[in-house]
């Protein structure tokens, strides 16, 4: 992480406190978490207590105070899903993943996620995949969505590398 | 400004601003409650004060402590619905601090003896919140008049949790202790023994500043956050209490 950056993300907001939620949303959109350097910064930078941005991180489920993958898989659990076989799904996900379920692989590429209902119940069981929505999943599906971003994130380092 | 209202019939002034549980505390109503001091502002958690307030021939039920006063208004301190949700409130509460005596005697006051809740705190993340009630009298408190900040509630839902950032040992703690007398069902803890301050929840250990004649008088960092707060010379708490 570079401080510089988070230093540009308090500056563009002109270090208001009342700004602070917008600041951690954008250092989350950037870091994809919330690093504890970038929230010490944070509060000193805008005068505010580190207990309140602590709060407010821990507040919101959409703030997140581990590191999260490049891609992030969430499995639908809402009740639709669920009976169609969502759990199979996770599992499934953990397989191939080699993590559990709300962990993140040590490559940092891949974060399996649970959410409760996305509210497209007709096309379940419901696998979002980086924003993408898959419906009708099956495991041996999924088996080869996972695959195939696993060898496009491989070429994409062995790219990066070069 | 003044307002003129009536507490049980009775005819009551208040200044503008002031809320209806002090009012009514102060001219020898009782109320009860769990969350509320007058020294920090209300917060309306415990739902213990309920009263019942009759404005313009509306009534409703609320929190009399972030209920501000207004002229004209009747309120009811008691009555046989106050009483019933009050024992409701007493009944989730008695569930969330089960082994606190203030609360096991506010509740056999009110007819509750054992609650049919289970306690959330069965569950591993809530293991260590005892018999915390989440108040926020201690939060209030440690930002309000001690200002330091050292406490915060985090997470939300069943999750939600009292503690300091990141629940490590609270950096900007002065282990002054107001959370720990503030605290109304004594979850915090606070001790000094070999001239050590240790404030237990929040595992706060600090040695303590002696005194000319050998007496442990506070942790360095309160009588520097003092010192610093009321501008008092370097060598103030150096002197034995008689000689300052």
């Amino acid at each position: 992480m570079e401080m510089n950056k988070i230093d540009a993300i308090i500056d563009r907001y002109n270090k208001a406190p009342s700004a602070l939620l917008a600041i951690m949303q954008d250092v989350q959109d950037q870091e994809r978490y919330l690093p504890r350097e970038a929230m010490d910064r944070i509060a000193q930078q805008l005068s505010v207590p580190i207990a309140r941005v602590y709060q407010m991180a821990t507040f919101f489920e959409s703030f997140h105070l581990e590191p999260r993958g490049k891609h992030i898989c969430t499995v639908c659990m809402g009740t639709a899903c669920h009976v169609r076989g969502a759990t199979r799904l996770v599992e499934a996900l953990e397989r191939d993943l080699e993590i559990a379920s709300g962990e993140t692989t040590k490559d940092l590429q891949f974060t399996i996620e649970e959410v409760n209902c996305v509210g497209a119940c007709a096309l379940g069981p419901l696998v979002i995949i980086d924003g993408e929505y898959h419906g009708t999943m099956t495991s041996g599906r999924l088996g080869k969505l996972v695959k195939k971003m696993k060898k496009a994130s491989a070429k994409e380092d062995a790219g990066g590398d070069n | 400004m003044s307002v003129t209202f009536s507490i049980n019939g009775v005819k009551v002034e208040a200044a503008t601003g002031d809320n209806v549980l002090d009012t009514a505390r102060t001219n020898g109503f009782e109320i009860p409650s769990l969350c509320h001091h007058e020294a920090v502002s209300p917060y309306g958690a415990c739902r213990l004060c309920l009263v019942e307030i009759n404005k313009g021939g509306r009534k409703k039920i609320t929190t009399s402590c972030n209920y501000e006063v207004l002229d004209g208004i009747d309120v009811k301190t008691d009555s046989p619905e106050i009483h019933k949700h009050r024992a409701m409130v007493l009944e989730l509460i008695l569930a969330e601090a089960p082994k606190s005596e203030q609360v096991q005697a506010l509740a056999a006051q009110y007819g509750v003896k054992q609650s049919r809740f289970a306690n959330a705190k069965n569950d591993e993340a809530q293991k260590d919140r005892d018999n915390c009630i989440l108040c926020g009298l201690c939060t209030r408190v440690c930002s309000e008049i001690v200002e330091v900040n050292a406490l915060t509630f985090n997470g939300r839902g069943d999750k939600r949790g009292v503690g300091s950032p990141y629940l490590e040992q609270p950096q900007t703690c002065i282990a002054c202790g107001a959370c720990a007398w503030v605290c109304p069902t004594d979850c915090i803890g606070f001790s000094e023994e070999d001239g050590v301050r240790k404030v237990h929840r929040w595992g706060r250990e600090l040695p303590m500043a002696k005194d000319e004649n050998g007496r442990p008088v506070a942790p360095v960092f309160q009588l520097h956050h003092f010192k610093k707060r009321v501008g008092l010379p370097d060598d103030f708490f150096k002197k034995a209490p008689g000689s300052r």
